[in-house]
């Protein structure tokens, strides 16, 4: 049975701007340079947008803010902010309102100047009062947390984490638009500074600038644009918990249901998957998310990681860009789950374009380890 | 058993805790229907139970997981701990860098400007109240 929104809108628009260092320009600046790219890229103009999806770091009613500054008058708006899956929720609310006519062109959007404006993660997530007297440091000790637990239950090693970031960096060096770029051993990664345990900086993702905007249409006229239409085929989300204190097992995100329920939605298995983006926050969250989603038995995420299985050349192809370790992460870094899958799916992604990349898996994920969101984009081929 | 202040039996959740961690008292809440325990406080239990009560948990817990946060001003851990009772808080374990994960530790109110539980090892001679 296929579900009534399997490939009923499609991305036909897709811009980035300001990846990794920007100087000199405003997150709304660079959000709206994004835009003006996407529109080139659909020939469509500013003022066919009716629909308007947006969530940032420092922007409390993004929608609004983004509303403004580009000077729409949208008839549909929704500022969702789940942290950093927000963007994939957003494809699946955008859908809703394209399938319902509510509007006929939505934009999604973000955009962030968090390295130049101080090069430090910037956040508007709220410290929860139960955590405030212990020096809960917001994300990190969470997902600390998290890889302690997992290494303690699995056997997993501070070498396979390391091992996620060698794989990262290797998809980087095929990237000309990822920040970190150049040699990086399994070694270095261990060797580099301890920040929570065990989680070094060879363990977190970057701190850069960056924004990303897509334009979704229903599929009847996606057709009608000058690039090769991305077409959503299923989208869904879960959520346990806010603060890592609620989160039932550590070992376990949400993303055990978004996966399942968003696999079923696209009428795909893990056989059918061509490309595996996984918001990689944390070098923990690729192996728990690997888990998650199926790809390996739960706990076996470690073992599953060596040997570059992952990496350029591997088995599965995961983070082609370089992910939020080695490519790009301003914050808020699902947007360009997003922005690569399109590039892939349209054969754009240059030296690291996979041989064949009809279908793409997207999962998203906020807070501390909070939100989860799993969706499926792909090409004309897998209507 | 029931157990609230005075002071503090229209006030919320929240600043009932509060109240007793400035008393010098570890208290949780556990539901008379129920008989499950709920922590960090709440107007209602997991399973829908408003009929809450005060109650001083055993003080022994486990740990559930553990980070030692590193920063150029000094190190500090945060711990969640798994109190006997079945619930979770985030807490840290005073007077050593790290425990294992497993390891049995006994709840200690800090009193001071902010009031708060922290942890011991589990066999730790106890400490007299205050930060």
């Amino acid at each position: 049975m296929t579900h009534p929104l399997r490939g009923k809108t499609a991305i036909v628009g897709m811009g980035v701007a300001g990846m990794g260092e920007a100087p000199g320009f405003s997150a709304m600046e660079l959000l709206g340079q994004s835009v003006r790219a996407a529109l080139d890229d659909a020939g469509l103009a500013l003022s066919d947008i009716d629909g308007v999806f947006a969530a940032t770091a420092s922007h409390a009613f993004a929608s609004m803010s983004v509303t403004e500054y580009l000077g729409l008058r949208p008839r549909f708006f929704d500022s969702t902010n789940i942290g950093g899956a927000s963007f994939e929720m957003h494809l699946l609310q955008a859908a809703l309102a394209l399938d319902a006519g509510l509007c006929d062109v939505a934009l999604i959007a973000y955009g962030s100047n968090q390295r130049t404006a101080g090069g430090r993660l910037v956040s508007m997530s709220e410290p929860q009062w139960h955590e405030i007297p212990y020096g809960y440091r917001h994300p990190i000790t969470a997902y600390a947390m998290a890889a302690g637990r997992h290494m303690h239950q699995y056997g997993t090693t501070r070498e396979d984490l390391a091992e996620v970031a060698v794989a990262a960096r290797a998809w980087a060096n095929l990237n000309p638009d990822a920040f970190a770029r150049g040699a990086l051993t399994r070694e270095e990664v261990l060797a580099s500074r301890m920040i929570s345990d065990p989680l070094t900086t060879g363990d977190c993702c970057l701190v850069t600038d960056g924004a990303a905007a897509c334009l979704m249409v229903r599929a009847d006229r996606a057709r009608d644009f000058p690039g090769a239409p991305v077409y959503l085929l299923g989208a869904a989300g879960a959520n346990w918990h806010r603060s890592i204190q609620a989160m039932p097992d550590l070992t376990v995100t949400a993303a055990s249901e978004s996966g399942p329920r968003a696999f079923e939605m696209a009428g795909l298995s893990r056989a059918d998957v061509d490309l595996v983006m996984l918001y990689d926050a944390f070098t923990i969250n690729t192996i728990l998310f690997l888990e998650d989603l199926g790809f390996c038995p739960k706990g076996e995420g470690g073992r599953f990681v060596r040997d570059g299985h992952i990496a350029p050349g591997g088995a599965l192809a995961v983070n082609t860009n370089g992910g939020g370790l080695s490519c790009v992460h301003p914050g808020m870094y699902g947007m360009f789950l997003i922005a690569e899958s399109v590039a892939q799916i349209r054969g754009a992604a240059g030296d690291r374009q996979l041989p064949r990349a009809d279908i793409a898996l997207l999962h998203g994920n906020g807070g501390a380890l909070s939100s989860q969101v799993t969706a499926f984009l792909g090409s004309a081929a897998t209507l | 058993m029931s157990d609230q202040t005075e002071s503090t039996a229209h006030a919320g959740p929240q600043q009932i805790y509060e109240a007793f961690l400035a008393e010098g008292r570890f208290m949780i809440q556990r539901s008379r229907s129920t008989g499950e325990y709920v922590f960090y406080p709440k107007v209602m239990a997991p399973s829908g139970a408003v009929d809450l009560d005060w109650v001083a948990p055993s003080g022994l817990g486990t740990i559930y997981a553990i980070t030692v946060n590193r920063r150029r001003e000094g190190a500090h851990n945060v711990a969640l701990v798994t109190l006997d009772e079945g619930v979770r808080m985030m807490t840290t374990i005073a007077g050593v860098e790290t425990l294992p994960i497993g390891a049995r530790v006994r709840a200690q109110v800090e009193t001071g400007e902010t009031p708060r539980i922290v942890f011991v090892p589990l066999g730790t001679v106890p400490q007299e109240a205050g930060a």
